[in-house]
């Protein structure tokens, strides 16, 4: 990574609707040099996308969210991606990581109700050949994420002058 | 009651200071972005607070040693030298003080006696000057120039020299220009210290604070000025410690235990749990190789950069700022004065900036914006600005 990559990913991640101008100025290239170099990283899929994070607790959207546990028989010659990639196409899942410690897998899942997520455990995820276990953890209230504080906000408690 | 023949009368005689009038009709306001601050936007890393609540939870409440715990007087010395090749002996050399504002306070009450000068660079800082009177002195401001990139030249310097003059402040990367000097202004400067037997108040707080491929040079390791200087520093700006109030002063020994003869009796000794953050923060950045500094002064650079352009964009002169964290740009092309510019933009856009004649008499034509503001309201307040330029040209 150039000091260029990594002043712009540092940009982007704080406001990704910086125009290229500002983003020129800010890190002392050009604008050529900013296209190129975000373009570079889009294509190595260093960059995914482009996304808000939206406090979904404000909005008038149903909305529960899970964390389960998955424990699951790792397939021979493909480890653990093929039972990843299985859980990864529903369309309840967020997230799926692959974990150390005493589960395999860690899912993430959104349904609008708790009936539609029980639904999901026990009618699309438990019955998977390969999973052995589930655990599952609800989300009851989002503190902090990706660095952003939610339930407080990030107030500047400084003076409004001072010398 | 009439209180005045119960006040000081050297005291009554300095005027509040001109950043206050501001304040108190900035926080009245709702929607105010503040470019007024003179503070960083981060908070304290959390390594730091931590290691100050455990000290909390461990009863770690009784006073200090007056010059300061041992162990942080001992890291300062590690890291003056490892990072400005300046060393000064922890045991006899360092004192260890509330914020570098008490630092200064006791070097002027240390330094001047009755009828003696004591030079300031102007514009400045706020204290230097009330803290000159307060000490029974008289301050001589010395203009710097834009044209001289706010440097403090050794002509400049010379020409206020007096019989009476004892010593002069040297306050840089400076608040509010943004001006740094290099190796060879200081040098020059040190020719005419060493002509006129004068002492040094070097204030270099925002030391880690440059820009640019700047480095920062103490002025103590300029041939022949470490025996003629007090080094002022402090925790605030480079490791965003501003409420935690612990600074320090390096110097002549001799000089050193005069100060903590007045800190003593007057202070005891700086708050524990600041010292205890302080020294985390030093040994932190000690093992990670100054991250954190490094994290924030890029974080700065970048807002730099960002609101030099849009000044100039806007058709404001604005001089390239490589120190701290404040611009200082020209308001003369509006037709207006410093106050008037920040009064109107204040009430008219909700944006508050610093008339530069809060910082003497030289700053008029010119504001003091900080760049230390989260991106978004930055550019918030600056595209307020364009507007507020555009409507007055």
């Amino acid at each position: 990574m150039t000091k260029l990559e990594t002043d712009l990913l540092d940009l982007l991640k704080e406001d990704c609707r910086l125009p290229l101008e500002k983003l020129a100025v800010m890190t002392g290239a050009s604008m050529e040099e900013v296209a190129a170099t975000i373009d570079g990283l889009e294509k190595r899929r260093v960059i995914l996308r482009y996304a808000p994070m939206i406090n979904w607790d404000l909005t008038d959207r149903e909305r529960v969210e899970a964390m389960i546990e998955v424990r699951v028989t790792p397939q021979r010659d493909m480890g653990f991606d093929a039972i990843a990639r299985r859980i990864y196409c529903f369309d309840e899942v967020k997230s799926v990581f692959l974990m150390s410690g005493s589960y395999d897998l860690l899912v993430l899942v959104e349904a609008r109700t708790l009936k539609e997520l029980a639904a999901f455990v026990s009618g699309k995820l438990s019955p998977l050949e390969t999973v052995t276990g589930t655990a599952t953890s609800f989300v009851l209230k989002r503190y902090k994420e990706e660095g952003v504080i939610f339930d407080t906000g990030d107030s500047d408690r400084r003076l409004v002058i001072s010398p | 009651m009439n209180y005045d023949r119960f006040v000081n009368e050297r005291i009554a005689s300095v005027p509040p200071s001109g950043i206050r009038r501001f304040f108190d009709l900035a926080s009245t306001m709702e929607d105010t972005i503040s470019l007024g601050v003179g503070e960083p936007d981060f908070k304290t890393p959390y390594p730091i607070r931590s290691a100050a609540i455990d000290s909390i939870i461990d009863g770690e409440t009784q006073y200090t040693a007056n010059r300061g715990m041992p162990e942080l007087r001992r890291a300062i010395a590690d890291y003056l030298s490892s990072r400005y090749a300046v060393s000064y002996d922890p045991d006899q050399e360092i004192l260890v003080t509330i914020g570098a504002s008490e630092a200064i306070d006791l070097a002027l009450r240390t330094l001047v006696s009755p009828g003696d000068e004591v030079l300031v660079p102007e514009p400045c800082y706020v204290s230097y000057a009330p803290g000159v009177i307060f000490a029974g002195g008289t301050p001589v401001g010395v203009e710097t120039l834009e044209e001289n990139d706010f440097r403090l030249t050794a002509e400049g310097l010379e020409k206020a020299v007096t019989p009476r003059t004892k010593a002069l402040i040297l306050p840089y990367p400076n608040n509010p220009t943004g001006g740094v000097m290099r190796r060879e202004d200081l040098e020059a400067i040190a020719r005419i210290i060493r002509k006129h037997d004068l002492f040094v108040i070097s204030d270099e707080i925002y030391s880690e604070l440059v820009y640019d491929g700047h480095t920062h040079v103490a002025f103590a390791t300029i041939d022949g000025m470490y025996e003629r200087t007090l080094t002022i520093n402090g925790f605030s700006k480079s490791f965003a410690m501003t409420g935690w109030r612990v600074g320090y002063a390096c110097g002549a020994r001799e000089i050193v235990s005069v100060m903590n003869k007045i800190h003593q009796y007057a202070i005891m000794c700086a708050p524990r749990q600041g010292q205890v953050a302080a020294l985390s923060a030093l040994k932190t950045a000690r093992e990670n190789d100054y991250e954190e500094i490094t994290r924030m002064r890029d974080s700065y650079d970048r807002r730099r950069r960002l609101m030099v352009s849009a000044f100039r964009a806007m058709g404001l002169h604005c001089f390239e700022p490589y120190g701290a964290f404040y611009a200082f740009p020209s308001v003369r092309s509006t037709g207006m004065t410093s106050e008037e510019f920040c009064a109107r933009l204040l009430k008219e856009k909700h944006v508050a900036a610093v008339p530069g004649t809060a910082f003497g008499e030289s700053g008029e034509g010119n504001i003091r914006c900080c760049y230390a503001t989260a991106l978004d309201k930055l550019n918030i307040a600056l595209d307020r600005m364009a507007a507020f330029v555009k409507e007055n040209s």
